[in-house]
């Protein structure tokens, strides 16, 4: 499982560098799978993050989608401020506020190298302030959980308001152009969708390599017992806050690729709903393997794409029940299947030979 | 050799609202020596033990490490960097880790400077291998902790603590849930780990297996130091007999 890991990244990065080299060469491919891969890609680097967090250190955050929209919302205010350069119009949800400029906090956003800067270190001072106050205070396991639910309410209620500044409940949306390609096309989702799949590919390469060094050991250590860990010498507090900011990292990262292949963002990407569904894809996916929560994200969110379509009425059923029916035959999650249909072919195989001697 | 003190507890009192668990409390253990402490439930053994690692805190009196080190404003993890280990009473090891991972994250803990080190020196390697010879468990390091015995995932966890060459050692019932054998076995551990450097403080229900391994015992009661002397000296005294012998005697043969 483990070693597959690495070889599943290097693979799904290698994906990801030839669709962009064949896309640059003028290979052309459909815009609708383009976008929908990319954009379930984004989904597993963000089930990826969590998994990091939930299933190596065993701290459940079920407000991740706080950091995908850090991510998320900076990289539509870099779109909204290249597109804002180039018409010279500000974007319709600060006409009707009358204002006829962007605000001071959209300065030098046009710059990418500055965006990405900027991404990182909001991610980074918003997880360690929030990690070390909550870490410190031990504040650990349902409470924990709560807490970053209640966190990532108050952000969304916060974005909701129209004078923020950040699109308000109609979001930002009506990009011209995404890092210099035309908003739409199959060429730009091409290029967006090979950057997700190298992304991914490249974080799960990494995860693997943080779980199996010393770190990694720590976090697992962290998981099955932090007292025991404290009571050998160790602030589990700095443990918890390299986690917990790596996968912050990691959910801003899923964020920062999600939008531009949506074409919005808006308050929606902050409901307690959405984070929520990032921990069901990590528990059906398989907590404490790499490979399982992107699965999990794979089957979940593609699952959703084709029947939210098909029958959207059912579609809030067929997932629960596909969760209950995880949890009662694989607890460990999808992960975990190839043992259990390992397990019963054996118990077939013993089956059978106790026939064939009880014949004669 | 100079016999210095490990533990010196001054006048200690630890209460939980109006409950006092430990009440002026003053007791010391020398380096060198392996120390039982016995008492009935409820004498304060593991409030001593909670309070001595900074578990519980204390109201009023003190606490000295290697005769100066005051222990009062320390955080747990302070404390056990001072060379304070423990071992607790429900077996605590990292049970998704092999053997192997549970000493080598002791061994990294107890060297703050090697913590995060990529890889293991070679000397660090023999290390982990000596003392999982010391604990008996060098043929079963590969294996996952959560599947060992129960005996020997108490010997894992003294293992943790010895590895990180600790000046006090507390262990907190080692012997319970063990057969005879086990239990032999866990005595002849405690010996090999005896040294002028270490003390060595064990919190036992089994008399037999106390007076088999300690040196002195100090008996508990009623969050004071009843008596303390040899084994034989305790097990003899009368009021011992009464509190808690003459229980431990009733319940036995109620059995």
């Amino acid at each position: 499982m483990f070693q597959a890991s690495e070889k599943a990244g290097i693979l799904l990065a290698l994906c990801g560098l030839l669709l962009i080299g064949a896309t640059s060469l003028g290979f052309s491919t459909s815009q609708y799978a383009m976008n929908l891969i990319g954009q379930i890609a984004a989904f597993a680097l963000l089930a990826l993050s969590l998994d990091l967090l939930w299933g190596f250190c065993g701290i459940l955050s079920l407000g991740h989608g706080l950091f995908f929209a850090i991510g998320g919302y900076l990289v539509a205010m870099h779109l909204v401020k290249v597109t804002f350069d180039a018409t010279g119009t500000p974007p319709d949800f600060m006409l009707f506020m009358g204002w006829d400029s962007l605000p001071f906090y959209y300065f030098q956003l046009d710059s990418i190298a500055y965006l990405i800067v900027a991404i990182a270190a909001v991610t980074t001072v918003v997880s360690f302030v929030f990690g070390y106050v909550s870490f410190r205070s031990r504040v650990t396991g349902v409470y924990f959980a709560i807490i970053t639910q209640a966190l990532v309410y108050m952000v969304m209620l916060y974005m909701f308001r129209n004078d923020s500044g950040f699109g308000g409940n109609n979001g930002m949306t009506g990009f011209k152009e995404i890092f210099g390609m035309p908003a739409s096309g199959s060429t730009t989702a091409a290029f967006l969708c090979g950057g997700s799949l190298a992304t991914l590919g490249l974080c799960l390469y990494g995860c693997k390599k943080l779980v199996d060094s010393p770190i990694g050991q720590f976090m697992l250590a962290v998981r099955e017992d932090e007292s025991r860990l404290r009571f050998l010498g160790v602030n589990t507090v700095h443990i918890k806050l390299i986690a917990w900011c790596i996968s912050a990292i990691l959910a801003a990262m899923a964020g920062f690729l999600y939008v531009p292949q949506v074409g919005i963002v808006n308050p929606t990407i902050l409901s307690p709903e959405l984070s929520i569904e990032i921990a069901a894809w990590v528990a059906l996916g398989g907590r404490g393997s790499l490979l399982g929560p992107i699965l999990g994200a794979v089957v979940i969110s593609g699952l959703k794409f084709i029947l939210t379509g098909l029958a959207p009425d059912l579609w809030p059923f067929i997932l629960a029940t596909l969760i209950i029916c995880v949890v009662i035959w694989s607890p460990n999650g999808l992960a975990d299947t190839s043992s259990h249909v390992a397990s019963f072919y054996r118990r077939l195989g013993s089956l059978t030979s106790i026939k064939g001697r009880s014949q004669p | 050799m100079t016999t210095k003190q490990a533990l010196y507890v001054s006048g200690l009192n630890v209460s939980f609202g109006n409950f006092a668990v430990l009440k002026n409390l003053s007791w010391t253990v020398d380096f060198g020596e392996v120390r039982g402490v016995i008492g009935p439930n409820g004498a304060g053994k593991t409030t001593l033990l909670d309070s001595l690692t900074g578990k519980t805190k204390y109201q009023s009196g003190d606490i000295y490490v290697k005769d100066t080190v005051s222990i009062k404003n320390l955080t747990e993890i302070e404390i056990a960097k001072l060379g304070i280990g423990r071992k607790f009473q429900k077996p605590s090891v990292f049970s998704g880790l092999s053997g192997f991972q549970n000493l080598e994250i002791a061994l990294r803990a107890g060297h703050s400077r090697s913590i995060y080190q990529p890889k293991l020196t070679s000397r660090q390697r023999e290390k982990i291998h000596e003392t999982s010879e010391l604990i008996g468990l060098s043929s079963e390091l590969s294996r996952n902790a959560g599947t060992l015995a129960h005996g020997q995932k108490q010997w894992l966890e003294i293992g943790m603590l010895i590895i990180a060459e600790p000046s006090v050692i507390l262990l907190d019932e080692p012997v319970a849930g063990m057969n005879s054998e086990e239990r032999g076995k866990t005595a002849e551990l405690i010996s090999n780990i005896r040294g002028p450097n270490i003390a060595v403080v064990v919190v036992e229900h089994d008399m037999e297996f106390v007076g088999q391994v300690c040196d002195t015992v100090t008996v508990l009661h009623d969050g004071r130091v009843m008596i303390e002397g040899p084994m034989g000296v305790v097990q003899a005294d009368p009021q011992v007999i009464d509190v808690y012998l003459g229980k431990e005697a009733a319940s036995a043969s109620s059995h």
